[in-house]
């Protein structure tokens, strides 16, 4: 049988799930990584969101056989960073987590966005969150604790 | 840390849990031999079962039905007219008939796809319209009518100068929680457990025993971290609690029930669509002397919530105001749709867009500014309600519209949006308000008669302290702020207070987690526990400490009368709101937002201004962006995006400020915050459209399509 190969939170793994099984499906089912978080399956919300070779995307979109030899980075590995260090810091201090489930999603587009543009605008930051969605915040917090990130967090992205 | 202020903000309890993923919600649970559910649904919206025919099931698999409930064939609410699978009539569209359980997903999918159900046919409802019409023969719910007699004021209608009467309408709106539903049932030789997403333990525990018909002990229930609630895990978890309780049963096995989100969207209970008639008498001088309301609320197949729902949007058809001679009265109707039901505000948004859109268009009728014509009307402390209870404590109103005003810059803004507009073809500015209240707690006596709300505080040897309540934390910060009341009382460090996920083997009912009291009742409950068990803190020793709900002294509530104080204390607000339309593509961009509250005294400042921020976000897309429609008896949005919530990009920030008014009745002085920053949301944007176009609405959401509409017909009506 095929297998598909790719390095996941920085680990060679394989897995014999047929190439049209979704990501999302493979990193929770198969290897218990449970910080994606599925919102609607349909790439509306990006709750679901990994680093797919450092590009954000929805894991709920992607088939496995899609991702073969590529480097994907979840939540559950991207938590054992620096970066997410600060991040989670800042999301406290601006009061930014409320039910939780978008908020792993936004933490990874928070670090994309970041390490594309390490001084975002406000605008910027609404912009790089807008796949994102949250029904709890109203987002301005999440922005704020995303500037927050920016100033605190110089020199790190 | 020990807070000096009970209102500085403290890190979220959860915070490390959520943030990194690895908190489990219940579809990142997996037990052993655990098997799922997938509900067959009535494809038609009214008709007699026939027969049913099952595809052959493969081994493992099994079909969960009404023949296997030990008990009742209802979810047990207020009316017991939900069936938990409905197996003679079928009343709506997605109705759930039986369950099919197995080890695959995407098999059960499969087979579930070819059940095939012959159906006796009925001709449905389907619109809120046909049921008003025929609502003299059926389909009521429930009907309140109170107020001044309608002998005085249709005596005082034909004196008056004027009489203005309006029809208005809302929508659907949908919870759009971030977590789908999910129910977890676990069978144990002694016990069926429940597990899930859930906002009231108690509710679904009783639901199970009468399902079960079992004993106390037999039945418990869990509550996993809930990814959002909104209300819409309020009342519907316990239908799906007892699909997977008695499945467990049956296979003696766990059983999982988990939505995606198309399913969710279609079947899960929504907020009300409402219809309301304003009939409002006026002198010469514009004053009001009479006012009379319907309402009309389509409740869907089921009663459901909908009596307490309609309670509430009547208590509120008169907005904040003192109305001379008013009289008002509603129903609560059944349609052969999806069941309504619980959603943030509970009534109270429908009636404040109603009452906020009648009077902002008598003032431009009368051409005065909106905001000084309703502050002739705003009641003050000591005055009556509409239903002859009291206003007991301070209202701060008045001072927090001056203050608003003067923040925003009001006039100089309006005069500027009008030079503004007059010079720009394409984009129109305009400037909105809403005022409103929200009634903290349950309506009437329902705290003392129906909840009797229980908290306990247990100290261990080691000094540590649990709370043992059953009210969920959805998002909303309850562990968080309950930790905080708990702390203070006792001159504890807030990190010292525990509070595990409720188990309802563990934690007394302190009520559900509803209707803005869970900071206010049992967070007071929590107070008074605290320095009860701090009077007797012994150290080293294991201590319990229990308190009762004492209901204060109010005017007694009849709900036949429909008269006395409807709840022991209100929470205040004042948006104000600036939008710009482009008259072209009838898109509306919010420019800046503005809420002023007073709920007493905060808690946490931080998790208030979460509560404002995420609640604002809700009301304001309520009056122009969200848009659920149902056709046939079939919702037609199956995405979230064929909905539309807003994005990070469709909102500002929220400038707001809090106006502390401590209620001598809640945990140092804090009141309900929960539903208020909902309400005005719809309201303010609706004034603020209406005022960039100089047209009025009668209907939210205000869609660009209503607004091209809209501008054609006025384009018209000035060409004839
Ligand atoms: S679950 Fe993947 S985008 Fe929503
Ligand atoms: S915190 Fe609940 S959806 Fe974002």
């Amino acid at each position: 049988m095929r297998v598909i190969k790719f390095q996941l939170n920085g680990r060679e793994v394989e897995t014999d799930a047929p190439p049209t099984a979704r990501l999302i499906d493979v990193l929770r089912d198969e290897f218990a990584y449970i910080g994606s978080k599925e919102g609607c399956g349909d790439g509306e919300c990006g709750a679901c969101s990994v680093f797919v070779n450092t590009l954000v995307q929805n894991s709920c979109l992607i088939p496995v056989g899609a991702i073969e030899g590529a480097e994907i980075m979840t939540i559950d590995g991207f938590s054992q960073t620096e970066l997410f260090q600060m991040i989670s810091e800042c999301y406290s201090e601006a009061g930014a987590v409320q039910c939780g489930f978008c908020i792993p999603g936004m933490v990874m587009a928070s670090a994309a966005l970041l390490s594309k543009n390490p001084h975002p605008t406000e605008e910027e930051i609404r912009e790089g969150i807008s796949g994102n969605l949250c029904r709890c915040t109203g987002y301005n917090m999440i922005v704020d604790a995303i500037d927050l990130a920016a100033k605190k967090g110089e020199g790190l992205w | 840390m020990i807070a000096k202020d009970i209102s500085t903000s403290v890190k979220k309890k959860d915070h490390d849990g959520k943030i990194s993923g690895q908190l489990a919600y219940i579809s990142d649970v997996k037990v052993d031999s655990m098997l799922y559910g997938v509900l067959y649904r009535s494809p038609i919206a009214y008709g007699k079962v026939r027969s049913i025919r099952l595809p052959p099931l493969p081994e493992g698999y099994e079909k969960i039905g009404a023949e296997h409930i030990p008990g009742n064939n209802f979810v047990k609410l207020l009316h017991n007219d939900q069936p938990i699978f409905a197996n003679e009539w079928v009343n709506y569209i997605g109705e759930p008939m039986f369950m099919l359980v197995g080890p695959k997903l995407d098999i059960l999918y499969q087979l579930v796809d070819e059940v095939e159900v012959d159906f006796e046919e009925h001709p449905a409802i389907f619109t809120l319209e046909e049921a008003i019409k025929q609502k003299d023969q059926t389909g009521v719910f429930a009907y309140h009518e109170f107020g001044e007699s309608l002998d005085v004021i249709k005596s005082i209608e034909k004196k008056a100068h004027r009489v203005i009467e309006e029809v208005y309408e809302t929508g659907y709106q949908e919870h759009v929680y971030l977590e789908p539903q999910g129910m977890l049932g676990i069978y144990k030789a002694d016990e069926i457990l429940v597990k899930g997403s859930m906002q009231c333990l108690y509710y679904v525990k009783n639901a199970l025993i009468s399902a079960l018909a079992c004993e106390d002990d037999e039945v418990r229930v869990i509550q996993s971290p809930t990814g959002g609630g909104f209300g819409g895990k309020e009342d519907f978890p316990s239908m799906m609690a007892c699909h997977v309780a008695i499945a467990a049963k049956v296979v003696k096995k766990p059983v999982m029930l988990l939505f995606d989100r198309a399913e969710d969207m279609e079947v899960t209970t929504k907020r009300h669509p409402a219809k309301f008639t304003y009939r409002t008498a006026i002198d010469e001088q514009g004053n009001i002397l009479s006012m009379n309301v319907e309402v009309f609320l389509d409740g869907g197949a089921n009663a459901g919530l909908s009596p307490v729902v309609l309670q509430r949007a009547l208590l509120n058809s008169s907005g904040v105001y003192k109305i001379p001679h008013f009289h008002a009265k509603g129903y609560a109707l059944k349609t052969n749709t999806v069941p309504n039901g619980a959603f943030r505000g509970f009534g109270a948004p429908q009636s404040f867009a109603a009452i906020e859109s009648h009077l902002g268009h008598i003032s431009s009728m009368l051409k005065r500014d909106p905001i000084q014509y309703k502050r002739n009307y705003l009641v003050k402390q000591g005055d009556p309600t509409i239903t002859n209870g009291r206003f007991r404590d301070p209202i701060l109103l008045e001072d927090m519209i001056q203050d608003l005003l003067q923040t925003a810059d009001y006039t100089k803004k309006k005069e500027a949006f009008r030079a503004f507009n007059q010079q720009n073809k394409r984009f129109k500015k305009g400037i909105g308000a809403s005022l409103f209240l929200h009634g903290c707690g349950f309506t009437g006596s329902g705290e003392r008669d129906h909840i009797k709300a229980v908290v306990k505080l247990e100290k261990t040897e080691q000094d540590q302290v649990l709370i043992k309540v059953s009210n969920s934390d959805m998002g909303q910060g309850a562990l968080t702020t309950l930790s905080k009341i708990v702390a203070k009382g006792l001159d504890l460090p807030y990190e010292d207070i525990l509070f595990p996920d409720p188990d309802t083997k563990d934690v007394p009912d302190s009520g559900p987690t509803v209707a803005s009291r869970t900071t206010m009742i049992v967070g007071k409950l929590l107070e008074r526990a605290a320095s009860q068990l701090k009077a007797g803190w012994q150290s080293g020793v294991a201590q319990e400490v229990v308190e009762h709900y004492i209901h204060e002294d109010m005017i007694p509530w009849d709900e036949e009368t429909f008269s006395g104080d409807a709840y022991p204390a209100y929470s205040w607000g004042v948006n104000l709101i600036e939008v710009e339309v482009d008259i072209l593509t009838g898109s509306v961009r919010i420019e800046r937002v503005y809420g002023s509250f007073d709920i007493g005294r905060a808690i946490d400042e931080r998790i208030v201004k979460g509560q404002i921020d995420g609640g604002m976000a809700q009301g304001i897309a309520y009056g122009f962006m969200e848009k659920m429609t149902s056709q046939l008896g079939k919702i037609q949005q199956k995405t979230i995006s064929d909905y539309g919530p807003p994005t990070a990009m469709d909102l500002v920030p929220i400038e707001s400020k809090l106006y502390d008014n401590p209620y001598a009745g809640g945990p140092y002085g804090a009141k309900g915050a929960g539903e208020l920053p909902l309400t005005g949301g719809a309201p303010a944007v609706q004034a603020a459209i209406e005022d960039a176009l100089q047209i009025p609405f009668y209907q939210i959401p205000v869609t660009p399509e209503l607004i091209i509409e809209s501008l054609t017909k006025k384009d018209g009506d000035a060409r004839d």
